[in-house]
């Protein structure tokens, strides 16, 4: 495996495959509560890519302000059913606060040579997730970003493999952030491919709320 | 000759026949379509302020939420006029029959394009990302004073070709091929980081059976088309000079070539005495560059420059067949 460019960031890719595969292995082994990630190959005019294609992860619950507050009317109605007064209308509001679920992919930019994510959300019904109800529950941080950049943040853009629309982040500035990440002493000299993945998502997934395991980054 | 490129390219104008969806019009007698001209440099959305005074007076009550349709296929507003017409009309349609909708744009297909706003920026961050690709960062692009960026759109919005190129050349974007050409004063590290050119392709897939492009069915569906963003890169001294067709297989390995060896930082570029390709899955049919079906053999590093978009990209309309396996 060659090893990551840490003079601008980036990465080739065929490494950003073999990335790609090794990470979603080690997620699906050592994370069994979260939806396990696939990988797509790209079918284009009838043939389908040996190395090229993206990372799915579907269906799952991000780490959000308004999904921490189900938790926590969830516990309440837990103890306050052993209670004789239980208050029907509690129980009411939480099946109307089922959590959104987010659709993650993450695919190779051949410009900026790095990964992008995209991602969408749904309701309860199916519905896609507006922009004004993703903002709802992004981390603030995020939130304030996109605020101060409409259009170079956050955007809606088609996905690189299918003909839908998406939001992304912009990757033009990962190749600078990954630059920094990778040459911070925790990852010592050899940088090596496999930490690429981890390493992006530790600080992309903070973006969106995903949380990403520990195990992920150990070097074994 | 570049400079009688330029001015091609910016004069190039598809007419434009655009009328109304039955289902907004609302007066009696309808009105009749608009009679304009796209740029091909152009965005389809940077129409509605004349589309909407004509047809303003028939509009069923409600916001605005345009888009357009070929022949029922929603069309991307972010692709150009231009590029759009040599890839959805096989055989060039003058004018070309469109449709524009004030309501109802199709979110589940279509990004949502919310005017002037929306073209500007997408515009913006293509330029952004050629530049990356040109110069591996898009810092000139970023320092852009709002006065230029601003002064930059407005000119592309007139299609002031000259106002557009004081500005663009500040920009230091090209032209393509001469930053790795050796030179003295170029450091070993410059010579050997490869040239990168940006590219969009746009490919479909005609059957065999059709002998006459222009007989292509139409699209339906955007499935139908394949969209390759991808930077064409090439080191000098591989010699020689890369043809249109050699660049185009390159972009499109698992198409052509039925091993597909990548090298994924630099292209296979063959000998150009070597036979042709006689082992490949498909068979390019037709090339469309702003409307013009170019020689394959031409250099392209030349053909980028004389017919890419003013935003630093060239737009390749790929019309492909696929070979029968001969076993």
């Amino acid at each position: 495996m060659r090893g990551v460019c840490t003079r601008s960031g980036s990465l080739s890719a065929a490494d950003f495959y073999a990335s790609a595969i090794y990470f979603s292995q080690r997620w699906n082994e050592t994370n069994s509560d979260f939806p396990n990630w696939v990988w797509i190959p790209c079918s284009r005019l009838g043939a389908i890519s040996e190395d090229e294609g993206y990372l799915v992860l579907e269906k799952v619950k991000l780490q959000t302000e308004r999904n921490d507050s189900n938790l926590e009317e969830l516990n309440n109605c837990d103890s306050s059913a052993n209670d004789e007064l239980t208050d029907e209308a509690t129980l009411v509001d939480v099946h109307s606060h089922y959590a959104h679920l987010y659709d993650l992919h993450i695919a190779y930019s051949f410009t900026y040579k790095v990964p992008v994510l995209y991602f969408r959300g749904y309701k309860s019904d199916g519905c896609h997730l507006s922009l004004d109800e993703i903002k709802e529950e992004l981390p603030s941080h995020s939130v304030e970003i996109l605020q101060k950049s409409k259009w170079t943040f956050m955007t809606q853009e088609e996905h690189p493999y299918l003909n839908t629309p998406w939001y992304t982040l912009h990757p033009c500035g990962t190749g600078d952030w990954m630059k920094l990440l990778l040459s911070s002493t925790s990852y010592g000299e050899n940088i090596s491919l496999i930490q690429y993945l981890p390493a992006w998502l530790s600080v992309i997934g903070q973006t969106v709320g995903l949380r990403v395991p520990l195990e992920l980054y150990s070097r074994s | 000759m570049e400079e009688e490129a330029t001015k091609y390219i910016w004069e190039g104008a598809i007419p434009l026949q655009i009328k109304l969806h039955e289902s907004e019009i609302t007066s009696f007698p309808p009105p009749p379509p608009l009679m304009i001209l796209g740029l091909r440099i152009g965005y389809l959305p940077l129409l509605v302020p004349p589309l909407k005074a004509h047809f303003s007076s028939t509009l069923p009550p409600g916001t605005d939420n345009v888009w357009f349709d070929y022949k029922g296929l929603p069309l991307k507003w972010y692709i150009p006029t231009g590029v759009l017409f040599d890839l959805l009309c096989a055989e060039p349609e003058r004018p070309w029959n469109l449709t524009v909708h004030f309501r109802g744009s199709p979110g589940d297909v279509l990004t949502p394009c919310e005017g002037e706003e929306s073209v500007k920026w997408s515009y913006i961050n293509s330029l952004k990302e050629a530049a990356y690709v040109i110069n591996g960062n898009c810092k000139n692009v970023m320092n852009m004073s709002q006065a230029d960026q601003y002064d930059l759109w407005q000119s592309l919005l007139k299609g002031n070709m000259e106002g557009y190129l004081k500005i663009s050349s500040r920009l230091k974007l090209g032209p393509f091929g001469e930053d790795s050409l050796p030179s003295e004063a170029s450091e070993t590290v410059a010579s050997s980081r490869p040239s990168r050119i940006p590219v969009r392709l746009y490919v479909r897939s005609v059957g065999e059976e059709i002998v006459d492009i222009e007989d292509a069915p139409i699209i339906d569906s955007w499935d139908k088309i394949s969209y390759i963003n991808r930077p064409f890169e090439i080191y000098k001294e591989e010699g020689g000079y890369v043809s249109l067709k050699q660049a185009l297989k390159s972009l499109l390995p698992e198409t052509f070539n039925t091993n597909s060896s990548q090298e994924e930082s630099s292209t296979n570029v063959k000998d150009p005495n070597a036979p042709d390709f006689e082992d490949d899955n498909a068979k390019l049919r037709l090339v469309r560059v702003q409307g013009i079906e170019p020689d394959m053999d031409i250099p392209f590093f030349w053909l980028a420059n004389c017919l890419r978009n003013p935003e630093f990209y060239l737009h390749i309309c790929v019309f492909i067949s696929k070979q029968p396996k001969l076993r």
